[in-house]
């Protein structure tokens, strides 16, 4: 089994090597078929590694090499496939082999497609050693990695202007790519110094040792690494305040959106949490607190993309709302709950952004989803498959969505946290109206394309094959719910309903059915016919207010970026122009100044030398004089 | 008045002196030669007399191997001068001088 381990892990590391061959060349349509079906054997891999642990109910470990070995210090490069790890190695490298194929549709005509083959296979790989390594160490290295090809691919097509949020307030690649990786530092920070007091009173990273060591630290320390390890997680998958950078990522090609900022690298975060579930279940006070940010998450993110006009962006703070739903369940102790919602919402979030890459090719890179309208004519099967993923998304029976939200509601309600009930609840009304405001405004009512000359048509058949793979997921997976738990709750802590709970859940189910229902109903009447835009709404506070997204952006951008930025200049100009460069330059000015004056000492002419020779000697005569003298 | 060995230092010191000015203040080659040649005679003088007060005949050796060098070196020196001259006209060495320093 350990030889599957390192095909899974190194495919996509390979695929990610042949493609950087080619990098510098323009468009190869092998490079487009070798990367997908290396990608594809580590979906393989990982299959047959899943089904593997399902049936010995044991993990597969594999050691590299010895990497770090320092004194005392003994940090390996090992990799170990648990029932959490097999879960996350299937659905990333599924979503992955799906994306692949989809990009030779969608980067068809890029000059750099060879080079955008290379860097998300690139993604991918990180992606496997961030979820298969055993020790948080290796989980580093991945997280890293992941943050690196993150800010790679938002950043593809750098060579769009660079302008500031004052000029532009969609922002331009690279900015967005700079703020994402920022912004991720700094949350890594806060992971490294977590690692480190791990280290520093365990004396090792290995999860398996640590964790059963915990017992050993008093609370406070425990209380300290949860907290430092949530901040790191808290910026890889942009959860608040450090949310910003997600959805400016949005720069990045739509692939990369469906790959990357919505399926697999945010819910690294989730993942952290869920791996370090003894830690945590150890810390219920930091937990119940990311029970609550993870809700505020929910319902902030949710609000925002009510008004948003943007049809990646919408799809991102869905991603945002859809996190926080994951933080919840793992803050409430659910574990495994927010595992399924992290797989099912992988599935169905990756096939929205994808008919979103659908529906920007048709309409010309267009965004704004008030010139569109009535594409479903023309894009029959792109909307067919949006409509399911929003289906899935808003939690309506049977698909996906709904088995992975209820869950969720049925845990905040069984702890008896209802107000995080309630407000979950709410955010799976608002949930529903979002994503179908954005399904109705672009594929029903009135053609409004016409207006920007685009000539919408289909994706190319082979996209769509694709992405019906992540669709048929969207629809069954929540059929295995039971399946699921019975596998993954033999590595992760059982959740068990009370009795009281079971009783009311039928109750819940129709109550939580219900206000998806309304959303959905609220937005078709709304916006199926036409596009109803009322000036007065739009003028209002509140609209403002989420359209600028709370003002977020521009309070850290006054707040923040400009003082550090000016800070930086005073820095520049005070600090180093005059005291460091001042130095220098003084020692260099002297030197040469010297030199400058006692050049003029060897002017060639013989009768000079002569009396620089006769002053030698006599200041030589002198000093012999002198010393003879004071002897 | 006996001429003491006094006497022939103040002599070799003020002829020495006077070669040392020369070599400073003159600006023709061919002087420099003659102040060279003024300074060596003035060690001579003070290695001679030297020599016969402490009754040590090493010093008046040293005279004249001094003589001998000065003569070829002269000998060779003049050649030289005679070939700068041949080549730039001149022996003013403030013209002489290429560098611009």
């Amino acid at each position: 089994m350990e030889k599957y381990l390192y095909i899974a892990l190194f495919a996509p590391f390979v695929s990610s090597l042949f493609s950087a061959l080619f990098a510098q060349q323009k468009k190869m349509q092998f490079v487009g078929i070798v990367a997908p079906i290396l990608i594809g054997i580590s979906l393989m891999s990982s299959l047959l590694l899943l089904s593997h642990v399902h049936e010995s109910g044991e993990a597969v470990r594999a050691n590299l090499m010895d990497w770090i070995v320092v004194g005392d210090m003994n940090i390996t490069f090992g990799f170990a496939v648990d029932q959490v790890t097999a879960v996350m190695m299937v659905v990333v490298t599924t979503v992955s082999t799906v994306v692949h194929i989809y990009s030779n549709y969608y980067m068809d005509h890029d000059i750099s497609f060879n080079r955008f083959f290379s860097y998300l296979s690139a993604f991918v790989f990180s992606m496997m050693i961030l979820v298969m390594s055993d020790n948080f160490l290796g989980l580093f290295i991945g997280w890293e990695g992941v943050g690196v090809c993150s800010w790679l691919l938002i950043g593809f097509w750098y060579h769009k202007k660079d302008e500031s949020k004052d000029v532009n307030p969609s922002v331009s690649p690279s900015w967005a790519a700079n703020e994402a990786f920022i912004v991720n530092r700094i949350a890594d920070l806060g992971m490294l110094v977590g690692i480190f007091l791990i280290y520093w009173n365990l004396g090792t990273l290995t999860y398996t040792e640590v964790f059963a060591q915990l017992g050993t630290l008093d609370h406070t320390l425990l209380v300290w690494i949860g907290i430092t390890l949530f901040i790191g997680a808290m910026g890889k998958s942009a959860q608040f305040p450090l949310h910003t950078w997600l959805t400016d990522a949005m720069e990045g090609p739509t692939p990369v959106s469906a790959l990357i900022h919505a399926a697999t690298m945010v819910t690294a975060g989730v993942y952290l949490v869920i791996r370090a579930n003894p830690l945590y279940s150890q810390i219920p006070e930091v937990s119940y607190g990311i029970a609550l940010l993870g809700t505020f998450v929910a319902i902030f993110a949710a609000s925002m993309a009510l008004v948003n006009r943007d049809l990646k962006r919408i799809v991102a703070y869905s991603t945002l709302s859809q996190l926080g739903y994951m933080f919840a369940a793992a803050g409430l102790g659910a574990y495994w709950i927010a595992l399924f919602h992290l797989a099912a919402h992988a599935f169905f979030k990756a096939l929205l952004f994808l008919g979103a890459g659908n529906v920007m090719h048709a309409m010309h890179d267009e965004l704004d989803i008030f010139k569109m309208g009535g594409l479903k004519k023309k894009m029959f099967w792109s909307f067919l498959m949006m409509g399911l993923a929003s289906l899935a998304l808003a939690g309506i029976y049977p698909l996906a969505g709904f088995f992975s939200k209820d869950a969720i509601l049925e845990a905040a309600f069984n702890e008896h946290t209802y107000g995080i009930w309630f407000v979950l609840w709410l955010t799976a009304g608002l949930t529903a109206f979002y994503s179908f405001r954005q399904v109705f405004i672009v594929f029903l009512g009135d053609e409004r394309y016409h207006e920007i000359g685009a000539h919408p048509h289909e994706a190319k058949p082979y996209a769509l094959w694709a992405m019906s793979v992540l669709a048929v997921l969207a629809v069954i997976f929540g059929w295995f719910r039971e399946d699921f738990m019975e596998f993954i709750t033999k590595f992760l802590p059982a959740y068990e309903m009370s009795e009281h709970t079971h009783h009311m859940v039928w109750i819940l189910t129709i109550v939580t059915t219900a206000i998806a229902v309304t959303g959905i109903l609220v937005a078709f009447f709304k916006y199926s016919k036409k596009l109803n835009r009322s000036e007065k709404t739009e003028n209002s506070f509140a609209y403002k207010l989420l359209y600028n997204q709370y003002y977020i952006p521009h309070f850290y951008e006054k707040a923040i970026t400009k003082p550090y930025a000016e800070l930086s200049e005073i820095a520049w100009q005070e600090l180093d122009m005059k005291v460091v460069d001042a130095t220098v330059d003084g020692i260099a000015k002297t030197i040469e100044s010297s030199g400058d004056v006692s050049r003029r000492a060897q002017d060639g002419n013989l009768s000079s030398y002569l009396k620089w020779m006769t002053a030698g000697f006599v200041l030589i005569t002198i000093i012999a004089v002198i010393s003879v003298v004071i002897k | 008045m006996t001429i003491t060995l006094t006497h022939y230092l103040v002599l070799s010191a003020i002829l020495f002196t006077i070669g040392l000015a020369g070599v400073i203040r003159r600006k023709n080659l061919l002087m420099l030669f003659f102040a060279t040649e003024i300074m060596l005679n003035a060690a001579n003088i003070a290695f001679v007399s030297i020599s016969s007060f402490i009754n040590d005949l090493s010093g008046q050796m040293f005279a004249l191997f001094i003589i001998a060098i000065a003569a070829s070196e002269v000998a060779v020196g003049l050649g030289l001068l005679i070939l700068i001259y041949k080549k730039y006209g001149t022996l003013d060495l403030d013209k002489l001088s290429t560098m611009r320093g």
